[in-house]
């Protein structure tokens, strides 16, 4: 059998912890047995700017950048990012998009309004669109931090990957107190969706 | 963090954790540097590993003279920086080129093409060829850790400094890495005085300039055959000399064309670009940035194609390279048009409320480096130019003394305390000397918050954590000669806006010390504060917090059916709303509100 490759994009805003949701995925692939690599920007653009990473998975991964209309896998963590880099993702290409909206400065200052047409510009972009209240669902917890691991979560249904190797990783990754929270969370945001 | 580890471990690792461990197998025992976005990391994960010494230095310069120093006293030493940092610390690093070394001597340089944290784009492979520096390029983690342990022994073999060069893509990109054993030094530490190697008198640094230069002879014939510059040949009509990052865009863009990846940016191999020349028909130099290996490639008459199809500004990526080889582009959906998100200052930033009472003055501002740049754009457009580190002090000062009389009370100079103790003492050392009447606000976070909480001078506590004696910074501006110093919450902004009035109205120098931790600083966190909320019933709209520009701060927009619905006039285009996710409870925006509707939530 051929070792699957594939590219996943993950959008959000600075402070969404996106980081943090990158690094468990990449250890998830790494303790697969596959060639990981994954780019991010540090910096300015973590002080509630649009933030992303890429990160390509295969047999063997040269660019750790992801090009435009490549990637098989979309996790935004709040809807305008998804919309921002839609164009990222492949014909047929799957999207998991948290359904929470963070307004930028131009919408939270009155210059113009949340755009309400988000879900219909994504469909129009795939029919895989999936959009989950992962804001609920790390509410429900009582930590709103754990969004972040609550996306990798409903997003796990589209990686090749078994469910234990994410708990591994996030056994692995994080400081003991937290864990607990996070497999919560995890197992919370599988439940979102069904088995793709 | 286990630090000792079984042979061939794997790792993944971003360039700068690879850097680290690179450094730490090498053996270093001394490192500094100044923080700079994408450099950052490599002395936080070194300073982690047992037996390395690693500290924060004042700027640039300051580390790569401690580095020096280190490896005159035969040990192995590190200095890292962002691009802009090489700037500063050019001085030493010029002559540290004609002494050369004992202990090995690495500075390494993180480029940011596209500019994601930095203000400018410049390319520092310049540095290695004016400074007659060997340099060598990793194309990825794996590479940057290998060539990190060859930099040391290159440095002590060829008794010279050794750059190494990453980018952003290089820096924070993660890819698999195997870890080895830490060498053993070949020396014991101690310093061998000799003065004709290290008294850069004239006379000596004549005949040290020889040996530079036979040196990067020596250096060039080991360009020739070393394995890090080789030729990967495969379809000879096309033929990609190519360096970095960018190996990697070329490897995934064309998987068949003959490569000649160099990994020594300087000097480079004439010889191994002569025969690649001659085993291809069509030549190409993909780089980012400047036409650094283009110039030379040319110079040797080879005719190839680069700059005139590779852009020179911004990073590339394998799409860009593809389409800018083969004319050919791949369709692909346009991005869609949504509203844009650039970064802001934290909810509760104490930067923001100095910036709108800043504002209501109608000064000129000269800025500086840091977080508080970000108060340039709106709502607060409160500052108006940013050149380099420490550049606010001395811009306001020349200003004045351009405006003359008129310009009295006109300008202010705003500097972060990091930013000010890495380059500003002098500019307020010379408005003091030279009769200026600026005023200088130094913006005390207690931190150097933009490249992401790390300890300076004025905070108390060392890279490795241990308390250490502050730079006392009102004390420090009073030795400078200014005599007017005062300190002021910035939270507080009735206050902080009276003290502006009366300083910036002032012909002498004096310094506001704006005083307030970080948001995002752990202690500051773990606080308790109240958050705030907008009472609907009474908010009429006037958008008199909106204009702080607090994230928290949220616009709900009214048509003229949904006022009429919420009990407003039909003519109110809406109300404003706290998300108490995001409010820090700064209370700031809370005086701002004339109706009294923004009151602490009640638990
Ligand atoms: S990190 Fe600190 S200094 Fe920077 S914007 Fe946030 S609160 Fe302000
Ligand atoms: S108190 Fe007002 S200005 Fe301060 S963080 Fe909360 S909403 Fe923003």
């Amino acid at each position: 059998m051929s070792v699957p490759k594939g590219d996943v994009f993950l959008a959000g805003v600075g402070g969404q912890g996106t980081l943090l949701a990158s690094e468990v995925l990449c250890d998830a692939f790494l303790l697969s047995g596959f060639d990981v690599k994954k780019s991010e920007v540090h910096g300015m653009a973590q002080r509630g700017g649009s933030v992303t990473t890429h990160l390509r998975f295969g047999p063997k991964v040269f660019s750790p950048l992801i090009e435009p209309g490549k990637a098989d896998l979309l996790i935004a963590f709040e809807k305008i990012e998804a919309l921002r880099f839609a164009h990222y993702l492949r014909p047929g290409g799957a999207m998991v998009v948290n359904a929470q909206e963070i307004f930028p400065p131009s919408v939270a200052t009155g210059q113009e309004r949340y755009p309400q047409d988000v879900a219909e510009r994504l469909r129009a972009v795939t029919d895989r669109l999936h959009m989950v209240d992962a804001l609920a669902a790390a509410l429900s917890m009582r930590e709103v931090r754990a969004v972040n691991i609550v996306l990798v979560g409903a997003a796990s249904h589209f990686l090749p990957l078994p469910e234990a190797v994410y708990e591994e990783a996030l056994k692995a990754r994080l400081p003991e107190g937290i864990v607990d929270v996070n497999v919560r969370a995890f197992r919370a945001g599988r439940a979102l969706l069904q088995p793709a | 963090m286990s630090v000792l580890v079984k042979k061939e471990e794997i790792r993944l690792l971003s360039g700068n954790e690879a850097i680290s461990r690179g450094a730490f197998e090498a053996g270093v025992k001394v490192a500094s540097a100044y923080p700079g976005t994408p450099s950052t990391e490599i002395l936080e994960n070194f300073v982690r590993y047992e037996g390395v010494y690693a500290e924060w230095a004042p700027n640039e310069k300051v580390a790569v003279e401690v580095a020096i120093g280190a490896s005159m006293g035969g040990v192995r030493a590190l200095a890292t920086m962002k691009h802009v940092g090489v700037n500063v610390a050019a001085d030493p690093i010029f002559t540290a080129s004609y002494t050369g070394v004992r202990g090995g001597l690495v500075i390494v340089t993180a480029d940011d093409p596209e500019l994601h944290s930095s203000q400018n784009e410049q390319d520092n492979r310049h540095y290695a060829v004016a400074a007659k520096i060997p340099m060598l390029e990793p194309s990825d983690s794996s590479e940057a850790k290998e060539f990190t342990r060859l930099a040391f022994e290159l440095s002590e073999k060829y008794d010279t400094p050794v750059f190494l060069r990453t980018t952003t893509r290089i820096s924070h990109a993660k890819g698999v890495v195997r870890l080895d054993e830490p060498s053993v030094p070949a020396f014991a530490p101690g310093f061998t005085p000799d003065p004709a190697k290290w008294v850069m008198l004239p006379v000596n640094a004549k005949r040290r300039h020889v040996v530079v230069e036979e040196r990067t002879k020596a250096l060039r014939e080991f360009a020739e055959t070393w394995e890090g510059n080789r030729i990967e040949w495969g379809d000879r009509s096309l033929g990609i000399v190519t360096s970095g990052v960018s190996w990697q865009y070329v490897k995934e863009a064309f998987p068949d064309a003959s490569v000649l990846k160099i990994g020594l940016a300087w000097p480079l191999p004439e010889r191994l670009f002569l025969e690649f020349a001659a085993g291809v028909s069509r030549v190409v130099v993909v780089e980012e940035l400047d036409p650094h290996l283009e110039t030379h490639v040319k110079a040797l008459g080879i005719l190839a194609q680069g700059k005139e199809l590779i852009p020179i500004v911004g990073e590339l990526d394998p799409r860009i390279v593809r389409q800018a080889i083969t004319g050919e582009s791949i369709p692909a959906r346009a991005p869609e048009t949504v509203p844009s998100r650039p970064p802001n200052l934290c909810p509760g930033c104490p930067h923001r409320g100095l910036f709108f009472a800043l504002k209501k003055l109608k000064v000129t501002v000269t800025g500086d480096i840091g977080c508080y740049t970000l108060a340039t754009l709106p709502p607060l457009g409160a500052m108006d130019s940013c050149i380099c580190m420490g550049a606010s002090i001395g811009n306001a000062h020349g200003m004045e003394k351009a405006l003359g009389p008129d310009g009295a009370g006109k300008v202010v100079a705003v500097i972060g305390d990091s930013t000010f103790l890495h380059s500003g003492v002098t500019g307020l050392m010379n408005v003091v000397y030279n009769r200026g009447v600026s005023t200088v606000i130094l913006l005390d976070n207690d931190i150097t918050a933009m490249t992401g909480a790390q300890q300076n001078p004025s905070t108390g506590k060392t890279l490795h954590g241990e308390p250490t004696r502050r730079t006392d910074l009102p004390a420090l501006c009073r030795a400078l000669g200014v005599e007017h110093v005062y300190t002021v919450n910035p939270h507080d902004m009735k206050r902080t806006e009276a003290l502006l009035r009366r300083e910036v109205a002032r012909r002498e120098p004096s310094v506001i010390i704006t005083k307030a931790p970080c948001a995002l600083l752990p202690e500051h966190r773990r606080q308790k504060r109240p958050v705030y909320e907008v009472i609907a019933d009474l908010c009429t709209g006037c958008k008199a917090c909106s204009r702080l520009g607090c994230p928290a701060i949220e616009w709900v927009p009214f048509t003229p059916d949904e006022a009429v619905a919420a009990g407003k006039k039909a003519t109110q285009r809406g109300i404003a709303r706290i998300s108490p996710l995001l409010c820090d409870g700064c209370n700031q925006c809370p005086p701002l509100c004339k109706f009294q509707a923004i009151l602490e939530k009640k638990p």
